[in-house]
C-alpha cells in the first residue's frame, strides 16, 4: 500500500461548468460536422455552380450574393470551396487507411513478436522513413497518373512508418504488463493473447493518431495538389484553389485566403480533437 | 561526534509527559477541503498535540487523510485547496504565517523524511551536492563556512551511520540501496537541527530489517537531539510500538487518541477494534479454528515438490546466481510460505514453479507429473493444475474486460464447457470468492483492490486447481482488506482443498496463515519447518533477525489486548 505526497492540483481559472478545452472542443466538433456536411450535401449549402462562372463578375469581393467573392473566372469561390470538401476529404481517408491499417499491422507483429520479425519489420519502416515523403508522392504521381487519389496514395505510404512505430510503441508497453502474461498461465496462445489482450489495449492511441494524420494528409494532398500533383483543373481542389489564386494574390487576396482559412480551421479543429481522444485514455 | 545506534530493548512508553509547557506542536481542529468548500471538508476535527521529546504516530489506512493531515501542517497542499483550523509551532499558527515566513521553518526547525528514499532524491546530482545545498539552505552557525562542507557532510553520514561516508558522498543515489538513501534523508532532515521531524511512513518501501535499523536511528536522534517525531503510518502496532502518543485516523475523521498502549489494550472507537482485530501480528491465531476444519491430507502425497533447484541469469561476469539448490514441499490441502527480504530468489521459486523459467538443475513435480522441462504443449495442460495470482491486483486484470470475461477466460481458452455452463461456473467460482453474481457485468477497472483481488482469485480457480502460487496477494492492501481475502483463502482451502505457495515479505501474515515456511536469503534455504516452530525458536541467525524486526508490542503470541476478536 502507498501513500504518496500527494500535492492537490486547482485549476488556475475557476469558471463554473465551462473550461477552455471544453469550449474549443465544441467549436472543432462544429466546424468538423459542417465539413462533414458540406462532404455528404454540398448543393445544399451554395446554389451556385463551381464549374461555370460569370466572366462579367470576375473578381467580385466577398458580399452577401458571394460568400467568398468570385476568382478570375467569375466562379464563386465559396461554392468552389464546398463542391472541394468531397474530394479532399475522401482522399485524405484513403491515404489515412492505408496508413492505418499497413503501419498498425507492421508496429503490431514487429512489437509482439520481437526478434528477428521485428528486425525485419523495423527495416522496412526505416525504409519507408528514409524516402522523403514528397519525393515518393511524385514518383507514385507520375507513374500512375495525375490524379487526387494517387497523391492520396503516396501520402498514405509515407504515412505507414509513423503509424507502426506509434504501435509498435505500445505494443511493447502492455506486453509487459502482469495481466498479458497471466493470459498465457490460464492456456492463452499467442495469437489469443495478441487479438484478446494487447490489441484492445493499444489501439486508443493510434486512433488519437489516425486523427492527426487526417489533418496533416489533407495539407499534404492540398500542396502537393498545388504543385500540380493532383487533379487537373478545373476540379475545385482546394490545392488547386490556392494555385489558380496565387496570381491574383495582391489584388484580389480573398481567392486565396479564404479557401487558405476553412483549411486551417479543418486542421485545427482535427487536432483539437485529436487532443481530446488522446487525454480520455 | 559519534552516535551509538542504541540496540537496548525499548522501554514501553505508558503514561503522557506531565509538563504541557514543551509543547512543540500544537494542532487544533485542522480541516482540509480538496474542493475549497470548508463546509464539506475531506479531513476535520483533527487535534492534537506533540510534546518536546515525544513521538506521535499517526495511523491510517489508504486514504484516510493522514499524508493530507501532514501534507496541511507543512503548507504544501495548492492553493486552491482550503484548510482550516490552527497548528501553532514555536508559539506561532503556522497556518496562518505567509508562505515566506513559513518557508524559515519548513526543512530547518520543521524536517521531512519522505516515504520512498529512491525517488526522494535528484538522481543526475551526486549524493554530496545535495548535502551542500540543505548545508547552504540552512541556518545554524557551523553552515556558514563553505569551506568546511565536505568534512561536515562526511561527519552527518557517519552520524547517521552510513559506513564509508567518502564513498557514499561521491555517488549518485542509484548506487546507493534503499535503506542508505533513507538514512541520507535522514541526515538532510536533522542537519537543520529541526525541533520536529515529521516522517511519512518513512520504513515502507524498505525490507523488513532495515526497517528496524532506520527507526531505531529515528529513536536514537531523538534521545540525541531532543527533537520530536511525528510519524505518519498505516501500521498501528509499529505506531504502538514506536510512539508515546497515536492517532488514529480514518474517512478523514479523528477515530482514537491517546497513549499508544492504551489504545492498544483498550481501544474506545469501534474502528480501532476492527483495526486491532485485523493487524496480523496482533491476532496470530485468527485463522486457527477455521484451519482446524481442514481434512487430513494423505500420507506420501504433494501437491507440489521443488527438488533441489537451481537457476541463475545472465553469462560471464554478469552472471547472479538466483538460486542455489531449493526444496520444499507441499502437501496437499496446506500452505506452504517463503519468506525472504528482496533479492532472496522468492519470485523467481515462483516463477519456476509456473514454469514461465525453466529450472538449470533440479526438478519440479505438481501432482506426480515432473513438469521441469515439458514443451509449450504439455505445459498448457500441466498449468490447468497450477495458478498464480499475481502481488498487484491493478495490474494484473485487463482493464477493457469485464469480470465475467475475466473469470470465464480460463475455460474459453481450455474450450471448457458450453457457454451457459461456462456461465453458471462463473457465478459459482464468484461466489466462491465472496462476490455476488452482479459483478459479472462490471469493468474490471471500476473495481477496489480488494474487489480486484478477489477477481484475480476466482480466475485462478476456474478451472479447479490443485496448487494456487500467491505473490505476495496482499501486500498491496490495506490490512482490514488484506485480512477479508485472507479469510477467502482459508475458507477455500478448508472447502477445496487447495494447497497454497503463499509468498510473502509479511512474517506476522505467514505466522497467521502458513502450515509451513522456508526462510530465503540471496537464494539459499536458511531454514524451513513447521511455522510456529521456525518463529518460536528461530536456529538461523538470518531467520532471527527476521523474526526480532517485527515490531513487539505483546511480547508473546498468546498475549491478545483486550478487544480482540477471536
Amino acid at each position: 500500500m502507498t501513500a504518496t505526497l500527494t500535492l492537490s492540483r486547482g485549476p488556475a481559472v475557476r469558471v463554473p461548468g465551462l473550461s477552455v478545452r471544453t469550449i474549443a472542443t465544441t467549436l472543432a466538433g462544429l466546424i468538423i460536422l459542417v465539413l462533414i456536411a458540406w462532404v455528404i450535401a454540398p448543393s445544399l449549402f451554395t446554389s451556385h455552380d463551381p464549374y461555370a462562372g460569370v466572366p462579367a463578375e470576375r473578381f467580385a469581393e466577398p458580399s452577401a450574393a458571394h460568400l467568398f467573392g468570385t476568382d478570375q473566372l467569375g466562379r464563386d469561390v465559396f461554392a468552389r470551396v464546398v463542391h472541394g470538401t468531397r474530394p479532399a476529404v475522401l482522399s485524405a481517408l484513403l491515404a489515412v487507411t492505408i496508413g492505418l491499417v499497413a503501419g498498425s499491422a507492421i508496429g503490431l507483429l514487429a512489437g509482439f513478436f520481437g526478434g528477428i520479425v521485428d528486425g525485419i519489420l523495423g527495416r522496412v519502416l526505416d525504409i519507408v522513413l528514409a524516402i522523403p515523403s514528397f519525393l515518393l508522392a511524385v514518383i507514385v504521381v507520375v507513374s500512375l497518373g495525375f490524379q487526387t487519389v494517387n497523391a492520396a496514395i503516396a501520402v498514405g505510404v509515407s504515412s505507414i512508418a509513423v503509424f507502426g512505430r506509434l504501435i509498435r510503441s505500445e505494443v511493447l508497453r502492455v506486453k509487459n504488463l502482469t495481466f498479458v502474461e497471466s493470459a498465457y498461465l490460464i492456456g492463452g496462445s499467442r495469437l489469443s493473447v495478441l487479438f484478446a489482450h494487447v490489441l484492445p489495449n493499444t489501439y486508443r492511441s493510434v486512433v488519437a493518431l489516425a486523427v492527426l494524420q487526417f489533418g496533416l494528409a489533407i495539407i499534404s494532398i492540398a500542396g502537393l495538389a498545388f504543385l500540380g500533383y493532383g487533379n487537373p483543373p478545373p476540379s475545385p481542389d482546394w490545392g488547386l484553389l490556392v494555385a489558380e489564386g496565387k496570381d491574383y494574390l495582391y489584388r484580389y487576396p480573398w481567392v486565396v485566403y479564404l479557401p487558405g482559412l476553412v483549411m486551417v480551421a479543418t486542421v485545427l479543429s482535427l487536432n483539437q480533437l485529436s487532443t481530446t481522444i488522446g487525454k480520455d485514455k | 561526534m559519534t552516535v551509538s545506534i542504541d540496540t537496548a530493548p525499548r522501554t514501553r512508553h505508558g503514561s503522557r509527559p506531565s509538563s504541557r509547557s514543551d509543547t512543540v506542536l500544537s494542532v487544533r481542529d485542522l480541516r482540509v477541503a480538496y474542493g475549497g468548500d470548508l463546509r464539506s471538508p475531506t479531513v476535520h476535527g483533527v487535534s492534537f498535540d506533540v510534546a518536546a521529546g515525544e513521538t506521535v504516530a499517526v495511523v491510517g489506512e489508504s486514504g484516510s487523510g493522514k499524508s493530507t493531515l501532514v501534507n496541511a501542517i507543512l503548507r504544501l497542499l495548492d492553493s486552491s485547496t482550503a484548510v482550516g483550523g490552527e497548528a501553532f509551532f514555536a508559539g506561532r499558527d503556522i497556518l496562518r504565517l505567509s508562505e515566506r515566513a513559513f518557508r524559515a521553518l519548513r526543512g530547518r526547525q520543521i524536517g521531512f523524511v519522505p516515504q520512498d528514499p529512491t525517488a526522494s532524491l535528484n538522481p543526475v546530482r551526486r549524493i554530496d551536492h545535495q548535502v551542500y545545498e540543505s548545508f547552504r539552505e540552512s541556518d545554524q552557525p557551523e553552515h556558514a563556512d563553505r569551506q568546511r562542507y565536505p568534512a561536515l557532510a562526511r561527519e552527518l553520514l557517519a552520524s547517521v551511520g552510513i559506513v564509508d561516508p567518502e564513498r557514499a558522498l561521491r555517488s549518485y543515489p542509484h548506487q546507493l540501496s534503499g535503506g542508505q538513501l533513507q538514512r541520507v534523508l535522514i541526515g538532510l532532515a536533522i542537519a537543520g537541527r529541526p525541533q520536529l521531524i515529521v516522517a511519512d511512513e518513512p520504513t515502507s518501501a524498505l525490507d523488513v530489517t532495515i526497517q528496524k535499523t532506520i527507526l531505531d536511528l529515528l529513536d536514537s536522534l531523538k534521545a540525541e537531539f531532543g527533537v520530536s517525531i511525528l510519524l505518519i503510518t498505516h501500521d498501528l502496532s509499529l505506531a504502538a510500538e514506536r510512539s508515546d502518543q497515536v492517532v488514529v485516523l480514518n474517512d478523514g475523521e479523528l477515530q482514537e487518541h491517546g497513549p499508544s498502549r492504551e489504545t492498544l489494550t483498550a481501544p474506545r472507537s469501534a474502528y480501532a477494534r476492527a483495526l486491532i482485530r485485523d493487524i496480523p501480528r496482533l491476532n496470530l491465531d485468527r485463522f486457527a479454528p477455521a484451519i482446524s476444519r481442514r481434512a487430513e491430507p494423505e500420507a506420501g502425497r504433494y501437491a507440489l515438490e521443488v527438488e533441489n533447484v537451481q537457476k541463475s541469469f545472465g553469462a560471464g561476469e554478469h552472471r547472479t546466481e538466483a538460486l542455489k539448490g531449493v526444496s520444499l514441499r507441499i502437501p496437499p490441502g496446506r500452505t506452504h510460505a517463503l519468506v525472504g527480504e528482496s533479492g532472496s530468489g522468492k519470485t523467481t521459486i515462483a516463477r519456476l514453479v509456473l514454469r514461465l523459467l525453466e529450472p538449470d538443475e533440479g526438478r519440479i513435480i505438481v501432482d506426480g507429473q515432473d513438469v521441469s522441462h515439458l514443451d509449450r504443449k504439455d505445459l498448457r495442460s500441466a498449468r490447468r493444475h497450477l495458478q498464480l495470482v499475481y502481488q498487484n491486483p491493478f495490474n494484473s486484470l485487463d482493464p477493457t474486460y469485464t469480470v465475467g470475461r475475466i473469470v470465464a477466460e480460463p475455460l474459453v481458452r481450455y474450450r471448457e464447457g458450453s457457454r451457459e455452463e461456462r456461465r453458471r461456473r462463473v457465478v459459482e467460482v464468484l461466489e466462491l470468492v465472496g462476490l455476488d453474481e452482479s459483478f459479472a457485468d462490471r469493468r474490471a477497472r471500476r473495481l477496489s483492490g480488494g474487489q480486484r483481488q478477489r477477481v484475480a482469485i476466482a480466475r485462478a480457480l476456474s478451472l479447479n486447481p490443485d496448487v494456487l502460487v500467491l505473490d505476495e496477494p496482499t501486500s498491496a492492501l490495506d490490512v482490514t482488506v488484506q485480512a477479508q481475502i485472507l479469510d477467502v483463502l482459508v475458507d477455500l482451502q478448508v472447502r477445496l482443498g487447495l494447497s497454497y505457495l503463499f509468498i510473502s515479505h509479511d512474517l506476522s501474515v505467514v505466522r497467521q496463515f502458513a502450515d509451513t515456511v522456508t526462510v530465503l536469503q540471496h537464494g539459499v534455504v536458511k531454514e524451513d519447518g513447521p511455522t510456529a516452530q521456525v518463529f518460536a525458536d528461530p536456529a538461523d541467525d538470518y531467520t532471527r533477525a527476521l523474526v526480532a524486526s517485527i515490531p513487539d508490542v505483546a511480547r508473546t503470541a498468546t498475549d491478545l489486548p483486550v478487544g480482540a476478536v477471536r
